[in-house]
């Protein structure tokens, strides 16, 4: 099985982007690496001037790159940058949004985990488009990963492994509004929460995270205890999406369980430490609430 | 402008078609369609007779098949096509690829409308689903503007309708699972958000405290209306204050918009509501078939009755006025 890297979804500063990057290329066992912004377009211009830096460290490091599109295309600069991307003859492009498809004619690409993909149809007819992998929906159950990875044999299926899991996207950016100020006149205040802004219940219980027009769980998806399972349902790849902690720690602890060479409940106590204070997910793998904790004995909130 | 109205059961759909409705759209009793509530939609019967009905007033229905259909199980997604197609829908609206391909496929005649479930938010991909599958109207997704709307009229081949009236998604729809992380039932994949069955309304030192899987979504003090705590208008705190952080409980009218919906050349105007009852459906029909005829005598609309019908909760034109984002 192989990890793949998402592409980091908050708006961190340009230099901690780059060296995040570096240091992925350097020290991670990771075999692809999604790069790009895939949330907001008004941060593209703080990551554009460090990309080819980047992308070079990351093959340098013997990762295969993956370029993101963005999830929500509606302005005119959004759409130019998604057609520009999609027809970038030097790049692979991991889409995002079916408006990729408009401008993607014979090539090979990757499908991201905003693209709706919920059953075999929908992955045939992409595979027929040149779609080679695919990551599926966080909220997927476990049968219908199967399903699909046993249908489409031709496409390698990636799920969700690792991350808080992005919700929902919208137009209206909450970041700026818990701010009191609007999306075009935003002064990048998203930049000050590089972990997501906490949203919590009344009653002070975790529940959500904003990340600008984007919405995650405050929870951490963590489906190390299900690697086993996942193996058998024919999943090819696990995608870690980048969260504030030691991401090389992440991924080295993953790729152990996947060697077999550390016992699944003693990485996730691992992996803790690692990512300290924040609860652990994998609720919708099992067909539960995505927020609950599934274990074998049963669920565990 | 065409009115294209809810029908959630054979009453509400002759409601509005006495209403003055051009059209009505309704789905079958399953997860087949995003408003799957208990007690609503159509048996297969029930469809073919409505649709006859309709058809007698020149009253035109499509049906919602727009869930994603549930992998290993796409038979159940492929039959409510094949009997939509027979009993005589005038437009199926699909939002999966899976389903649009398979109808483009088997009834190459039938019309098709993309869902706003398909997120469809600007020419390229409008323009993506009418050359894969010859879909002739998108439903836009709640997330854009007038001046957006009136650009992507111009630039697709494709008809467009809007919502102007009911629930109002603030997330994009088609890719929200904030239901599901909650209570483990998603739009995307069983037609409902915030369902009621996750619901509860507790006491707690004398406020009322309404919860969905668990989670407060708002608490409301004992002469506040306690309203339904649908996920993205509840209270929250946040480092910042606490508040409806996304959205208030509000609803979307944008019956003021008409005249610049209009001018930007949308196609059809939608009602939201398949859950609400006929004394609802007949209302805001009423009203929008009044609003839509003084428009075209040339005077402007006269606005009046719909805040009534709301829930009981304000109204909002949403994202068509340029600074709601």
């Amino acid at each position: 099985m192989q990890i793949t890297l998402g592409p980091a979804l908050y708006h961190w500063q340009p230099e901690r982007w780059r060296d995040f990057y570096f240091r992925i290329a350097d020290e991670a066992p990771i075999d692809t690496v999604v790069v790009g912004e895939a949330v907001c377009s008004k941060r593209m211009p703080f990551k554009q001037d460090d990309i080819p830096a980047v992308v070079e460290r990351l093959e340098a490091g013997g990762k295969r790159v993956l370029h993101a599109s963005l999830i929500l295309v509606s302005l005119p600069r959004e759409r130019r940058q998604t057609r520009e991307l999609m027809q970038a003859a030097e790049v692979e492009v991991e889409i995002n949004d079916l408006t990729c498809l408009a401008s993607l004619r014979e090539r090979a690409f990757a499908v991201g985990p905003f693209v709706n993909v919920y059953n075999e149809a929908t992955a045939g007819f992409l595979a027929a488009r040149g779609a080679t992998r695919i990551c599926l929906p966080p909220e997927l159950p476990l049968p219908a990963v199967a399903a699909i990875a046993a249908a489409v044999p031709q496409i390698a299926v990636e799920v969700f492994a690792f991350g808080k899991v992005p919700l929902a996207i919208s137009a209206r950016c909450y970041h700026a509004r818990a701010h009191k100020l609007t999306k075009d006149n935003c002064r990048f205040v998203c930049e000050r929460d590089p972990d997501g802004m906490p949203v919590k219940t009344l009653d002070g219980a975790g529940f959500l995270s904003v990340n600008g027009v984007q919405t995650l769980s405050d929870s951490c998806a963590s489906l190390l205890c299900d690697l086993p399972a996942l193996g058998r349902a024919g999943v090819a790849s696990l995608r870690l999406s980048p969260q504030s902690c030691d991401m090389v720690a992440v991924a080295r602890l993953f790729r152990e369980v996947i060697d077999e060479r550390i016992a699944p409940a003693d990485a996730e106590r691992r992996l803790g430490e690692i990512y300290p204070d924040v609860p652990f997910s994998n609720g919708f793998l099992h067909g539960a609430p995505g927020h609950i904790r599934w274990e074998a004995s049963g669920a565990l909130r | 402008m065409e009115l294209i109205c809810p029908a959630g059961t054979p009453a509400s759909l002759e409601a509005a078609v006495e209403a003055g409705a051009d059209a009505v759209y309704c789905g079958f009793r399953d997860e087949t369609n995003a408003r799957n509530f208990p007690g609503l939609n159509f048996s297969r019967h029930e469809l073919r007779k409505g649709i006859a009905l309709a058809h007698r007033h020149g009253v035109k229905v499509l049906v919602a098949i727009n869930t994603f259909a549930r992998a290993g199980s796409f038979g159940l997604w492929q039959a409510a096509i094949d009997d939509a197609v027979a009993a005589g829908a005038d437009a199926l609206i699909l939002a999966d690829l899976a389903t649009l391909d398979y109808a483009a496929r088997h009834h190459p005649t039938q019309r098709l409308h993309v869902s706003v479930q398909a997120g469809a938010a600007n020419p390229d991909a409008i323009r993506f689903y009418a050359e894969s599958f010859g879909t002739r109207r998108v439903v836009l997704p709640r997330v854009l503007n007038v001046m957006e709307i009136a650009s992507i009229v111009r630039e697709s081949a494709c008809e467009t309708e809007v919502f102007v009236f009911g629930g109002l998604c603030v997330m994009e729809e088609g890719r929200c699972s904030l239901s599901s992380y909650a209570t483990g039932q998603s739009p995307n994949m069983n037609g409902v958000c915030s369902p009621a069955s996750h619901v509860a309304y507790t006491e707690r030192e004398g406020q009322i405290v309404s919860t969905l899987g668990g989670f407060t979504i708002n608490s409301f003090g004992k002469d506040e209306p306690a309203g339904y705590p649908t996920l993205c208008k509840g209270r929250f705190n946040t480092p910042k204050g606490s508040g409806y952080i996304f959205e208030e409980p509000v609803s979307l009218d944008a019956a003021v918009m008409l005249p610049a919906l209009r001018e930007a050349g949308v196609t059809a105007l939608k009602i939201e509501g398949r859950q609400r009852g006929r004394a609802y459906i007949a209302g805001v029909v009423r009203s929008f078939r009044n609003i839509l005829a003084a428009l075209d005598e040339g005077h402007r609309a006269p606005i009046s009755g719909l805040a009534a019908m709301a829930e009981g909760q304000a109204s909002t034109v949403g994202a068509y006025r340029k600074g709601w984002r």
